[in-house]
């Protein structure tokens, strides 16, 4: 079996060039979380009723991506599929900077950011999201550990344990993502306990998906090999997860219309919503499911159509999360059965959300710094073999 | 600027001086304060019964309690915070209208204070549920859970505070059930104003304590709770619902 070589990226020109634009994007998300944090919340789309908007759209994608993204590694390391471990590296460093992207996200906007030190010295255990503190704070540890097992050449024999570590812990984590939404008695669309396994299986598709187009990005842009064989392989596994994920997302409209009290929140999504119906049916199942699929597993696969179809899973992915976390806010709390409901407060009618550009900034921000923290650790560290050719990752899996 | 030495001196003198009498400050707030006997207990349980049959159609209560805590509006409805609101209701089947007030319902299991990350949604020992303005870190978690979209996220900077009421931009806040006033052996202000101005249709009290009329009522009279289902217990009870 011959040894994959690593190497750091170059980094010339365009490195600097691409890594200048980057770094431009996350100025104008700190620029914006300023103007959000210095103003009051009143100058971005959100509002009482709809008090988690875009920037939570944004976070919730990149944490769930982070933890899907370390899915290549696990299936090398837990897994033994050998042709995957070339990719082990750039899987646990994905990981780690799509979560530092996606929190970074979600403490900016907190109305208080100022006051992240009292959120890391003061618990509530009850809380979920308590736990996602030390979730998160944990996968940074446990996948720096797996990275550093895979490394140390000393420590080499070692990489299964640790990825298999890391594999029960981003389970973990993501269940507890999904939890978010799960645990929460008083929304109609959020409370399931499905919402767990559904962010698992939405984990391992967008995270793939992230994965793959940085693959294709980073080999494109090193002037590194990569054959069509791992492209292939990954594509088809992302066909799989996609199909994972219609299946949970039909599984639990099913159970809704099955119960009639959950008639009225499913008539919302499916038929009524306006703007969140339009995202779940041309989003969330055209764009993120059934035309990915079909670009996969249609004859004739090509390099072109994986990239495709992976964008498609992250568009698909941004409106999935968007109809869940906005939608679930915007369609009215359910207080008295059988009455209309009215208010100068919102009650009873949909809840109005413009996403603002603040809002789209910091999220934006977010991504460009997952993305920015990715290619300096590319340059400084070998995470990325020298090549990905074909009879290169065939010899060293066999 | 240059500085002498006994001017040096008269300023040092006051800065020491300064500093020695701020903790006498601190204790004069101290001795102010309520004795530990006199401490929030569990063996009271702070509530409102609410007859809607009597709640006219005027918003008193809203007033109060906004004149009460310094919640002033800056004309953007959805962002400006409400501690209670009148709700209209209309039975889908028969047409029936109703009006009743909504406000932090002072759950005994609150589902608030279950997601607050930090502990600073809490509820007292006498069911009295609120926020640390210290330790909130405005991440709204508390809002998406709670049952009964009583609370508010403070989204600009806040005007006109209360000295008993802080409050400040950043934060979630709701109903206090005028916590101020409780503990001075007050009712609250919406109480006040419903039976001064209003339908005579709130009434404050002690649920634990057989010889309070809210006591009376709930033990004699038919009440129900907002989103009974949730089991939450709520501490504000409806009557006529």
């Amino acid at each position: 079996m011959a040894r994959t070589q690593f190497r750091e990226i170059e980094g010339r020109g365009g490195f600097y060039a691409l890594l200048g634009m980057l770094v431009l994007v996350v100025l104008a998300g700190l620029g914006a979380a300023w103007y959000m944090e210095h103003n009051g919340h009143y100058v971005t789309g959100m509002s009482n009723r709809i008090v988690w908007g875009m920037p939570h759209v944004f976070a919730v994608f990149l944490i769930v991506a982070a933890s899907g993204a370390l899915n290549v590694a696990s299936i090398a390391s837990v897994f033994g599929r050998e042709i995957y471990k070339p990719l082990t590296r750039l899987s646990g460093l994905l990981a780690m900077t799509l979560l530092a992207g996606g929190l970074s996200v979600l403490v900016l906007d907190l109305g208080r950011p100022d006051r992240l030190i009292v959120a890391m010295t003061n618990y509530n255990f009850k809380s979920v999201f308590a736990w996602n503190i030390f979730l998160y704070t944990g996968f940074f540890a446990v996948v720096a550990l797996y990275l550093w097992t895979m490394f140390e050449r000393r420590m080499n024999g070692h990489t299964g344990k640790a990825g298999l570590f890391a594999f029960f812990w981003r389970l973990v984590l993501t269940t507890g993502t999904g939890s978010i939404f799960g645990f929460l008695v008083a929304r109609e669309h959020y409370n399931s306990a499905l919402m767990a396994p559904l962010f698992i299986v939405m984990s391992f598709s967008f995270g793939l998906a992230v994965f793959m187009l940085v693959l294709m990005g980073v080999c494109r842009g090193a002037g590194r090999p990569l054959g069509d064989v791992l492209i292939k392989r990954l594509a088809n596994l992302l066909g799989v997860f996609v199909a994972a994920v219609l299946y949970f997302v039909l599984v639990y409209h099913l159970t809704n219309l099955y119960v009639t009290r959950q008639h009225e929140v499913e008539r919302f999504i499916l038929v009524s919503g306006g703007v969140y119906t339009a995202l779940f049916w041309i989003g969330q199942i055209m764009v993120g499911g059934i035309v990915p699929l079909a670009l996969i597993f249609a004859p004739r696969a090509s390099r072109i159509r994986s990239a495709l179809a992976a964008a498609c899973v992250i568009a698909g992915g941004m409106a999935q999360l968007y109809v869940l976390i906005i939608g679930g806010q915007a369609y009215p709390q359910a207080m008295f059965a059988d009455k209309e409901v009215a208010s100068s407060f919102f009650d009873g009618v949909v809840a109005a959300y413009t996403p603002s550009l603040p809002e789209i900034l910091l999220g934006t921000g977010g991504t460009a710094l997952a993305l920015a923290l990715t290619i300096v650790a590319l340059k400084v560290l070998p995470f990325v073999p020298q090549s990905l050719a074909d009879a290169e990752v065939e010899s060293s899996a066999a | 600027m240059s500085l002498g030495r006994r001017e040096f001196l008269g300023w040092g003198a006051a800065a020491t001086a300064g500093a020695a009498l701020a903790p006498v400050i601190n204790l004069v707030e101290l001795a102010q304060a309520r004795s530990p006997v006199e401490a929030a207990s569990a063996l009271r349980r702070w509530g409102l019964l609410i007859d809607i049959t009597k709640c006219a159609d005027c918003d008193d209560c809203v007033t109060a309690c906004h004149n009460e805590n310094g919640v002033s509006g800056n004309g953007r409805p959805e962002t400006d915070a409400q501690w209670i609101r009148k709700v209209g209701l209309r039975d889908k089947r028969t047409g029936v209208a109703q009006t009743l007030p909504m406000m932090c319902q002072h759950c005994e299991e609150p589902p608030c204070v279950d997601v607050c990350p930090t502990g600073a949604s809490f509820k007292r020992d006498d069911g009295i549920v609120l926020v640390d303005k210290h330790t909130c870190i405005g991440c709204r978690y508390c809002v998406l859970a709670c049952p009964y979209g009583a609370r508010s996220f403070i989204h600009e900077t806040v005007t006109g505070q209360k000295p008993d009421v802080p409050r400040g931009k950043g934060t979630v806040e709701s109903c206090t059930l005028c916590v101020h006033r409780v503990d001075r052996g007050d009712a609250p202000a919406c109480v006040e104003a419903c039976n001064r101005d209003g339908g005579k249709a709130m009434l404050f009290g002690d649920l634990n304590d057989p010889s309070a009329e809210i006591h009376r009522r709930l033990h004699s009279e038919p009440s129900t709770q907002v989103r009974a289902d949730l089991a939450l217990n709520t501490g504000v009870r409806y009557q006529g619902l």
